[in-house]
C-alpha cells in the first residue's frame, strides 16, 4: 500500500480523534490580566460573599476579611506578576515582622507531645468550640514519621528532618519561625501561619519543633 | 518461553517493590482502591432515589401540589437528564441555579411552601431530607449522561467567573482557600487523594460523583452538604444553603466538567 496525500492526512485524523476521545475540553482560561472576568468584579464578588456566609459557631462572618498577604496570594495570575515585586517584598518583611521568639529563649520542647499536635486535625472550625486547644494538622500534607503511614503529600516530607539539617541555634531558630509563620519565608506559602494566626501557642510550637529536630525524636531515626 | 521470561521479570519487579516501609505504603493505597471498588456493588443511595421519586410525585404543601409540573431547565416535568445540564440560568427567576436552588423554588412556586426554614435547618434535619433524596433521585435519571454546562448566557459566565474567584480566595485564621488544596495535580490529605478542580479531569471527579452515599458516616449528601462541609474544614464561616456562594463554586466545578459522564448518585468511603 502506497500513502498519497489524502490517506496520510485521514490517518491522522483518526489518530487524533482515538487520542482525543477520552480528553475533554480545556475549562475556560483565566484572563491574563489578572481580572476574573467581566461579571465578577470587585463589587458583585463581594456582594455575593457578604450574602452568602453567616456566622455559625466560633467561625464568624469576620473571617472573611483579608490581610493584605492573604489579598495578594489569592490571585494565581498577579501573586507572583512582575508588577508585584516591590509589594512582596515588603509583605514578606511584614509577615517576618510578626515572629515572636519566647522570652525565656527556650526553642524545644518536648518531642512525644509535638507528634500529638503534628496528628490533631482539630481546631477552628464551626464544629470546634471555642478555649479548645487546636491541633497543628501537620499529618495532614506532611510525611513527618516513618511509622505513620497516613500522611499528606501538599507539603515536603519532614523525615528525618533534623538529621539532615542538625540543629544549631541558626536551624532551631530557622524552624521556629518556619512554623510561626511560613509566610516570612515563602509569601504564598500553602502553610498557615500558627503562631502569627494564633492557631498554636508558643508551648506547642515548641514541641513541634522538637519533634524535628530533638535526635530522640522518630523523625531523625 | 517468552511469557515465562515475561512472568519472572514481573515477579522480580513485585519483588522490588516489595521492600521496606514503601511497600507498606502501597499496600495501605492499594487496600484502600480495593475497598472503594467494593462500594460500587449495592449503592445504599439507590434506596434515597426511591424515596426521592416518592417525594417528587407526593402532594404538599398549602397548595396541596406534587413537584411533577417542576421544570429542571428541560421544561415542567422533565427530569431525565436535567441534572447534567445545572447549573443553568432560569428566565422565571432570572437567576443562575443549581438543582437544590431550583427545587426550593419550585416548591414555593406549585406547592406554596415557605422555603426560609428549610434553608436555615441543618443537613441531619427532617426539613432538609426531602431535598436531599430529592437530589439523589434527580441526579439519578442523569447517570450516564455527559455534563452539558451552557456558559453562554451572560449570567452563567457570570456565575463560573464568581465561581472562579472564590476557589482562589484565601481568607481565615489558616489562610485557607479552595486552591489550598484542589490546586495542585496529584495531592492527597491524610491518603484521601484530592482532585485538581481547575482542570477537566479534576473537576469531573467531584462534579460528577456527588450527590453521594458516605459509608464512614452512613449518610446520604448532596452536593450542597458536600460544599458546606468543604468550607467548613476551610475554617470559612458557613455558606448559606442555596446561596450564590454555592452556586458559584458548583458553576465552576460544573463548567470545567463538561463532556464527563455523570455517575450519581456515588458512594464514598
Amino acid at each position: 500500500m502506497t500513502f498519497n496525500k489524502k490517506t496520510t492526512v485521514a490517518l491522522s485524523l483518526v489518530a487524533a480523534m482515538t487520542a482525543a476521545g477520552t480528553a475533554l475540553a480545556a475549562p475556560p482560561a483565566l484572563p491574563k490580566d489578572g481580572s476574573w472576568g467581566p461579571g465578577a468584579g470587585n463589587a458583585t464578588f463581594d456582594a455575593m460573599m457578604q450574602s452568602g456566609f453567616q456566622t455559625r459557631g466560633i467561625a464568624n462572618v469576620e473571617r472573611l476579611k483579608q490581610d493584605p498577604t492573604q489579598e495578594l496570594c489569592s490571585n494565581p495570575v498577579t501573586a507572583y506578576s512582575e508588577k508585584n515585586a516591590k509589594l512582596r517584598e515588603q509583605l514578606q518583611a511584614a509577615n517576618e515582622a510578626t515572629i515572636k521568639y519566647p522570652a525565656d529563649g527556650k526553642l524545644m520542647g518536648d518531642w512525644k507531645n509535638g507528634e500529638k499536635i503534628a496528628q490533631s486535625g482539630k481546631g477552628l472550625t464551626w464544629s470546634d468550640k471555642a478555649g479548645e486547644a487546636n491541633g497543628g494538622n501537620c499529618y495532614n500534607c506532611h510525611q513527618i514519621t516513618k511509622k505513620e503511614l497516613s500522611y499528606g503529600t501538599i507539603g515536603p516530607s519532614l523525615y528525618n528532618y533534623g538529621k539532615l539539617r542538625g540543629n544549631s541555634e541558626e536551624i532551631v531558630k530557622y524552624t521556629w519561625g518556619k512554623i510561626y509563620n511560613a509566610k516570612a519565608t515563602n509569601l504564598c506559602s500553602l502553610m498557615p501561619r500558627a503562631g502569627a494566626m494564633g492557631v498554636l501557642t508558643e508551648a506547642q510550637i515548641r514541641d513541634l519543633v522538637a519533634l524535628l529536630l530533638d535526635p530522640e525524636s522518630p523523625v531523625n531515626q | 518461553m517468552r511469557s515465562q521470561h515475561l512472568k519472572a521479570t514481573l515477579l522480580i519487579t513485585a519483588a522490588a517493590f516489595a521492600v521496606g516501609a514503601q511497600a507498606q505504603q502501597d499496600s495501605t493505597t492499594a487496600g484502600i482502591e480495593a475497598y472503594r471498588e467494593a462500594l460500587q456493588d449495592g449503592n445504599p443511595a439507590d434506596l434515597y432515589v426511591d424515596s426521592g421519586a416518592e417525594i417528587w410525585k407526593k402532594k404538599a404543601g398549602p397548595k396541596d401540589a406534587s413537584l411533577e409540573k417542576c421544570d429542571l431547565g428541560l421544561g415542567p416535568g422533565k427530569v431525565k437528564g436535567a441534572y447534567a445540564q445545572l447549573p443553568r440560568y432560569f428566565k422565571d427567576t432570572n437567576k443562575v441555579q443549581d438543582l437544590e436552588s431550583r427545587l426550593l423554588t419550585c416548591m414555593e412556586k406549585l406547592q406554596g411552601v415557605d422555603t426560609a426554614p428549610i434553608i436555615k435547618a441543618g443537613f441531619n434535619s427532617p426539613q432538609k431530607a426531602d431535598l436531599v433524596a430529592l437530589s439523589a433521585y434527580v441526579s439519578s435519571e442523569s447517570k450516564g449522561m455527559k455534563v452539558k454546562v451552557s456558559l453562554a448566557h451572560p449570567k452563567e459566565k457570570q456565575m463560573y467567573d464568581l465561581g472562579r474567584r472564590l476557589f482562589y480566595y484565601e481568607a481565615g485564621q489558616y489562610d485557607f482557600a479552595c486552591a489550598t488544596c484542589h490546586g495542585q495535580e496529584g495531592k492527597r490529605i491524610r491518603l484521601q487523594d484530592l482532585p485538581y478542580i481547575p482542570s477537566a479531569e479534576g473537576a469531573a471527579k467531584g462534579w460528577t460523583t456527588w450527590p453521594a452515599y458516605r459509608v464512614s458516616s452512613g449518610q446520604m449528601w448532596s452536593m450542597q452538604w458536600r460544599i458546606n462541609d468543604c468550607f467548613r474544614q476551610q475554617r470559612f464561616p458557613e455558606p448559606i444553603y442555596a446561596s450564590d456562594v454555592t452556586i458559584a463554586i458548583s458553576s465552576f466545578m460544573a463548567g470545567n466538567s463538561n463532556g464527563a459522564v455523570m455517575q450519581t448518585p456515588g458512594i464514598k468511603r
